[in-house]
């Protein structure tokens, strides 16, 4: 899937679970936990979300690397078909 | 490893007999603190300074963070840190009594302030850094708090907007500030780190901690610095916690276990303290467990299930020979968890039960006898539990024999009992019922003893360890244009315990729908931190309500178990 779409449903799944955040003041680098308050069960929320939203599974030991926006793009992007 | 352990009836374990508990008084655990000249106690002295004062060199805390950075500070550094604290409270005006704040997450900051408060003969106060802006508000002006210890993000996200409502808010310190007014650590720099130690009474308040009851206002519980006494004690029995034991306890600070179980209990038995500033993340909390060789941990239902969801392949790769004992606190733990403990780690978890007001451990599954899964345990030495009813005419029937259910009522008196609701003497008379103490929560005693929790006898909703109060999570829904009713219940959930769910009928002119859906979850999340703010909304036209107008939660729950989990 393409760079620009999985950045949207990472962005529209964020905004499910936490609604407060502005996608436009989104830092991509930066831990998602550092810049909002996010706490475990929304971080789960978010992964689970996106599982359901591309059809993918993505194993606990992996969701450290969804953590950010940048980091969350390039890890679904290996997962999903081109 | 030699242990330097203080003898109480020969040994800290407690026997397998409960006849043979005699020797486990509240008056030998007392023995098993210092005390300070005239018979005045100080948490601060026996958690730090005596320790300090015998193997000052040994590591007293072992800090982690996320980075992957540790510090380690002996019990002299940890003396001089808090000493130099209490030092810089006296500079500032901050006199004996007075409420010192601190939100901040776990790291060597809270350990500090915490400490360095209690030495000061000053009262501590620990809140959720993740709270929003109102509950932070409401609890720093109900506790009249004339010092706040936080970071600068927080700050100037929550508190800077709101600073003229806070009138008794002097002085703000952030611990990550590194220059400039209120930067804590120069300021520390500047203080002498021999401070004295205040000559508090056993009686003194040391602890102020904030719970959350069915109505409005959340009750500020006391605690006195004589709490310690059964605090150590139990985290000898229930523990077997000894000096030089590497101890690693989860909970968030904001949350009493924290507190207690975090900071002075673990620290007066002279254990080694692990604290881990980084959230929950499975794969890093494992290699905790087996880089620091963690022998006690301390940790929580939701975090046991989402490391089982990681899991038992996990869990398995990892080295935890040191692990000796496993337990859990917060909500009750179910049985298949207590047991995954057991498969994943050679360890199955023991639960344990207590409040805020108990101001210690009550009731454990203790290493002392066989875990029952699922069950809270039995009540420790001393400490006399019962099942009771409330009657109309203001009496208390206990009521006797196998698989009775009722309230969980504790004969009043034991030393770490919460000595009143700050301002609110009503709500604490309140508390109590013929000499016992009504913990609010329903259980159920079998045959042989052992406590089973059955749920809240009030609308608390208790979500990943926090107590929420359904009042305070409603009233910031009404203060949104589009919302005429609110509910808030809590909703069974296989990881949370339960999560927090709002009824909602909208006001004239606002649309049920998607929009108005995250419009209300943003400004529930804005206005009170994710800790609090509901996971989910549920509209509906109009709310149940009694003939007095008042809001039925119950016939919501009910609702809410016959819908299809995720509605809203």
């Amino acid at each position: 899937m393409a760079e620009q779409d999985l950045k949207r449903h990472v962005l529209d799944q964020l905004a499910a679970v936490a609604p407060e955040v502005d996608p436009d003041a989104v830092d991509p680098e930066t831990n998602f936990r550092d810049q909002f308050d996010i706490d475990s069960v929304d971080f789960l929320n978010l992964v689970l979300g996106l599982e359901k939203r591309l059809g993918v599974r993505i194993p606990e030991y992996d969701y450290p690397k969804l953590s950010s926006l940048d980091g969350a793009v390039a890890y679904l992007r290996e997962k999903t078909p081109a | 490893m030699t242990r330097l352990r203080k003898s109480v009836g020969g040994s800290h374990v407690l026997p397998r007999d409960p006849d043979a508990w005699g020797a486990f008084t509240w008056s030998a655990a007392r023995a098993d603190l210092d005390g300070l000249a005239g018979g005045a106690l100080n948490m601060a002295h026996e958690a730090v300074d005596r320790h300090a004062a015998r193997r000052g060199g040994e590591t007293a805390l072992r800090v982690l963070d996320p980075q992957g950075g540790r510090r380690l500070l002996t019990w002299h550094d940890l003396a001089a840190r808090t000493g130099r604290f209490a030092d810089l409270l006296r500079a500032l005006g901050v006199r004996r009594g007075d409420v010192v704040v601190a939100a901040l997450g776990r790291g060597e900051a809270l350990y500090t302030t915490a400490l360095g408060t209690l030495k000061a003969g000053c009262v501590f106060s620990a809140l959720f850094p993740a709270f929003g802006p109102e509950p932070l508000r409401a609890r720093l002006a109900a506790g009249r708090a004339r010092v706040l210890v936080t970071t600068k993000a927080v700050y100037e996200r929550k508190i800077a907007p709101q600073r003229a409502a806070l009138p008794d808010l002097e002085h703000i310190l952030l611990t990550d500030a590194a220059e400039g007014a209120g930067a804590l650590e120069p300021a520390l720099a500047a203080m002498s780190p021999a401070a004295d130690t205040a000559p508090t009474r056993p009686g003194d308040a040391a602890l102020l901690q904030f719970t959350s009851g069915t109505t409005g206002t959340p009750k500020g519980a006391v605690l006195a610095h004589e709490a310690l006494v059964a605090q150590l004690a139990t985290a000898r029995w229930v523990f077997d916690l000894a000096p030089g034991d590497v101890y690693w306890c989860t909970a968030d600070p904001g949350w009493i276990t924290g507190l207690v179980y975090g900071v002075v209990a673990p620290l007066a038995a002279g254990a080694t303290v692990v604290v881990d500033g980084g959230d929950f993340e499975a794969g890093r909390w494992l290699s905790i467990l087996e880089r620091e060789r963690v022998q006690v941990w301390y940790t929580a239902p939701t975090a046991i299930r989402l490391l089982r969801r990681a899991g038992t392949e996990l869990a398995r790769g990892v080295d935890t020979s040191a692990l000796r004992l496993a337990a859990s606190v917060g909500e009750p733990l179910d049985p298949a968890s207590v047991r995954w403990g057991q498969e994943a780690f050679g360890r199955p978890f023991h639960d344990t039960w207590w409040q805020t007001e108990t101001g210690a451990i009550m009731i454990a599954n203790t290493p002392a006898r066989d875990i029952k899964p699922g069950s809270m345990g039995r009540p420790l030495p001393n400490i006399t539990a019962a099942v009771a009813r409330r009657e109309d005419d203001g009496g208390l029937t206990l009521l006797e024999g196998a698989e009775a259910t009722g309230e969980l009522v504790l004969k009043a008196g034991w030393p770490s009992m919460f000595r009143g609701y700050l301002d609110q003497p009503h709500r604490y008379a309140a508390s109590f019922r013929d000499g016992w103490y009504l913990t609010g929560d329903l259980v159920r005693r079998d045959g042989d003893g052992d406590f089973w929790f059955v749920g809240r006898a009030d609308d608390v909703i208790k979500s990943s360890g926090h107590m929420v109060g359904p009042t305070e999570v409603e009233a910031a829904l009404l203060e949104h244009p589009g919302v005429a009713e609110a509910g808030v219940v809590g909703r069974p959930d296989a990881v949370a315990g339960e999560v927090v769910v709002a009824f909602v009928a909208p006001a004239p002119g606002h649309a049920p729908g998607e929009a108005l859906r995250r419009e209300l979850l943003a400004h529930a999340r804005r206005r009170l931190g994710p800790a609090l703010a509901p996971r989910a909304i549920v509209f509906r036209d109009q709310l149940p309500k009694t003939d007095s107008g008042k809001i039925m939660r119950r016939v919501l729950r009910d609702r809410l178990l016959k819908e299809t989990p995720g509605d809203g």
